[in-house]
């Protein structure tokens, strides 16, 4: 087995000087929301709609009471003691909450206990949808061939969710085996989730609920059709990480974007918003059985992929100690990386075979994520094509578990169906043709590739180190990812983040925690 | 379809009196060849191949030859077509401005703007809705692009990079509270046109704001070209590939050819 030597004792001190880091931050989630994760317990507690305007119901309650600086006691506690003083339904709670008359308040009204009882049937509802899409997504996966690792993964970005079907369809005729929809870039930044389907985005399609039902419909009839399961994915990530997570796991997503990072770095969210946020979307994500795709990747196209390979390696430990605090088990945890280093660089496919295999090895019971090589692709196609072959041949030798493709139209436009099929068969071809080569093949013990894989490891340790004694925070603010600086308060959605007060209540955390309420 | 029987005959190269006449080149000289692939919405069959060899000739390709037709979706396949053009190009009648034709070193940039005594400030982002900082953070960060460092790199430069979905009167406001000798601004995202409307909107904003003739305006993604760059109202267009000391060359170039004007505000 072409293997690199991996010093056990070093990774198993990678993860505890990760788990420490982890355990810094997540002091500070268990003591803090955001307007994000109550929107989040309002839709599981089944508030839906929007206003005339677009704005979601959901939205407007969380405003008024966040205006009223009472979000810290949680939205639940407003829908609890509306349902205990005769309330309709939660809907109409939400609704009166809203837009009534009168302000939410917390004086007087039914006590805590009742409260909590009359939020403990609607609860187990909000759950059983996750456990019953859950299933589902079992069922139908038991019924059609799932594909073999690498998995091959591509994108479809039309803007139009109805030619997003289209185009999704042809992917898995054409071989995919799980499809993205590519959101529309801005989305990340809006502090709301549209409503209903789209037609109209720049760079990608809205991800909506109705966009990733319409979606889903098309995936399954594809997959029916050719006996072959067509896994979907979307991002949980940005400013509604945790709503779009939930909507995830009710309309049976495969998949999730969702990184603990990369929204500080790369959308410049503020820092404590997008931790506090990812935990809640990763409770959410444990339970429904989702897969995650970490954004490490992206680091390689801001700094540079030779000098900066530890920084991802480091990242991924990270990542996955935040993703086991919220009870996700490692066969959720798709780690990422890429397939960045500038080509031209003499033995360019060692290194990235030194990376891959290392990555492989030390998360070796992750759904590890690959991504393409995109930074240096320029519209030469034709050795764009190449480029992306080598990239397959290493995939398939480091046995990657999901390889998003790379399309030899990268850096041109968004892909063309006849792009997308000419990307799935050089996969298809690399892919069977090298099928058994890394179990025939093993690397030279003092050889390039493994010094290369010996020194990430020893360099991710040494980072993983100062990012303790300074903490995440502070490290994220000179830059120790990506070259990316950001500050605890800058960036978008600071305002947002709320200290949870001691009568906070969220019962749906609770359960997802493991507590009943 | 074109009912031409043969490729015109012509004089390529230089000389001829009729300019510089080109043909693709394949082969040999004036043969025309030329490989085309697109996608229609017919399956495989000898129908959807008379279709792709229609659709080839009506493009004014003689000859096509149709080398790969496959299925590629449930109603779609996808062609390769060979064939010769019957269209040439008389490069003499062209007016293109020559960007890259010879960049300064590294050396002579730095001599020309200490030269100008003072920084030159360059202020540069993705607008509107684009989120991909890859070419702008390629010209401007120090790290630069393929070994060629960027503008931050320069001492006569003072290069600000204000990163991804910036709106237009942010950039503007930040452009003129620097005291920017050059904005430059990344548009990767295309869809529907949205990177010229976005690009257009901003020189109507510097013109209405008054600035337009203290600025210079530098216009950078996968689909623009010089060209497209000066009809939106951009004083050049730098699409793939370009280098950052290409860019570095043409703002200290531009800055320098007349005589150095007082800082604006």
């Amino acid at each position: 087995m072409a293997r690199v030597p991996v010093d056990t004792e070093r990774v198993a001190r990678c993860r505890a000087l990760a788990s420490a880091i982890a355990a810094d931050v997540q002091a500070f989630i268990d003591a803090h929301t955001s307007v994000g994760v109550e929107r989040t317990v309002a839709r599981a507690y089944g508030i839906t709609g929007a206003d005339g305007e677009g704005t979601p119901l959901v939205n407007a309650l969380i405003d008024r009471i966040h205006a009223k600086g009472m979000t810290g006691v949680g939205v639940a506690t407003f829908l609890g003691r509306a349902l205990a003083s005769g309330a309709g339904s939660i809907q109409e709670a939400a609704e009166s909450l809203a837009f009534g008359s009168e302000a939410p308040s917390l004086d007087g009204g039914p006590s805590g206990d009742a409260v909590r009882e009359a939020l403990r049937a609607p609860t187990a509802v909000g759950l059983a949808r996750i456990d019953e899409a859950r299933i589902a997504r079992e069922e139908a996966k038991a019924k059609l061939e799932v594909g073999t690792a690498p998995l091959k993964y591509v994108i479809v970005a039309t803007g139009n969710i109805y030619d997003d079907a289209v185009q999704a369809k042809a992917a898995r005729f054409a071989g995919a085996d799980i499809v993205a929809v590519i959101r529309a870039t801005a989305q990340s930044l809006l502090d709301y989730v549209p409503e209903g389907p789209t037609t109209e985005g720049y760079g990608g399609t809205f991800a909506t609920q109705e966009n990733f039902r319409i979606i889903r419909r098309a995936c399954d009839e594809a997959g029916a059709q050719l006996g072959k399961y067509c896994a979907q994915t979307n991002y949980s990530s940005g400013l509604c990480m945790s709503e779009i997570a939930w909507m995830a796991a009710v309309e049976r997503l495969d998949m999730l974007l969702n990184d603990a990072m990369y929204g500080i770095l790369f959308r410049d969210i503020n820092m404590r918003r997008t931790f506090v946020d990812q935990y809640f979307s990763r409770r959410i994500i444990g339970r429904s059985g989702i897969v995650i795709n970490t954004g490490e990747d992206n680091y390689l196209t801001t700094a540079d992929a030779i000098e900066k390979a530890h920084t991802v390696l480091a990242s991924q430990f990270i990542n996955e100690a935040f993703a086991l605090r919220a009870g996700l088990v490692e066969s959720q945890m798709g780690l990422g990386h890429a397939f960045e280093i500038n080509p031209w660089h003499e033995d360019s496919m060692l290194m990235e075979i030194a990376q891959a295999q290392l990555v492989r090895q030390i998360f070796d019971r992750h759904p590890i994520k690959w991504m393409p090589p995109t930074k240096f692709k320029t519209g030469d196609i034709f050795h764009s094509h190449v480029h992306d072959a080598m990239f397959n041949l290493v995939g398939v030798l480091t046995d990657q578990s999901i390889e998003l493709l790379g399309m030899f139209s990268e850096q041109i436009h968004t892909p063309l169906l006849m792009d997308r099929y000419l990307s799935l068969k050089s996969a298809r071809y690399v892919f069977g043709a090298a099928r058994h080569l890394g179990e025939e093949i093993e690397w030279k013990p003092d050889g390039r590739i493994a010094t290369r894989a010996k020194e990430t490891l020893v360099k991710a340790e040494e980072l993983l180190d100062e990012v303790v004694k300074e903490s995440i925070w502070d490290a994220i603010g000179r830059g120790a990812f990506a070259d990316v600086k950001r500050t605890r308060t800058g960036g978008k959605g600071h305002a947002g983040v709320v200290k949870r007060d001691a009568a906070y209540l969220n019962p749906i955390l609770d359960a997802l925690e493991g507590r009943n309420a | 379809v074109s009912g031409k029987k043969s490729v015109p005959p012509t004089r390529a190269g230089r000389g001829s009196g009729d300019g510089e006449v080109l043909r693709a080149y394949g082969d040999r000289e004036g043969d025309g060849l030329v490989q085309f692939s697109f996608t229609l919405k017919i399956l495989p069959g000898d129908r959807a191949r008379e279709a792709a060899k229609r659709f080839a000739e009506a493009h004014g390709l003689l000859d096509p030859l149709v080398t790969a037709m496959e299925q590629v979706s449930f109603e779609h396949s996808y062609f390769v077509v060979y064939g010769r053009s019957v269209h040439s190009v008389d490069v003499s009648r062209i007016q293109v401005e020559e960007l890259g034709a010879r960049p300064l070193e590294r050396d002579e940039i730095e001599a020309r703007g200490k030269a100008l005594g003072r920084k030159i400030v360059v202020v540069g982002a993705c607008t509107g809705s684009d989120a991909h900082t890859v070419g702008i953070d390629a010209i401007l960060n120090y790290k630069g692009f393929h070994g060629d460092k960027g503008l931050e790199s320069y001492k006569c430069f003072d290069a600000h990079n204000l990163g991804a979905q910036v709106e237009n009167d942010e950039l503007s406001a930040r452009a003129r509270a620097l005291g920017a000798d050059a904005i430059l601004v990344s548009q990767i995202i295309t869809q529907r046109d949205c990177h010229k409307e976005n690009a257009a909107a901003l020189v109507e904003l510097i013109k209405h704001q008054g600035y337009r003739d203290k600025v210079l305006l530098l216009l950078g993604g996968p689909r623009i070209d010089n060209q497209l760059a000066r009809e939106l109202g951009f004083d050049a267009g730098f699409g793939p590939g370009t280098l950052p000391s290409l860019v570095a060359a043409f703002v200290v170039e531009r800055l320098t050819a007349a005589p150095a004007r007082p800082k604006s505000d």
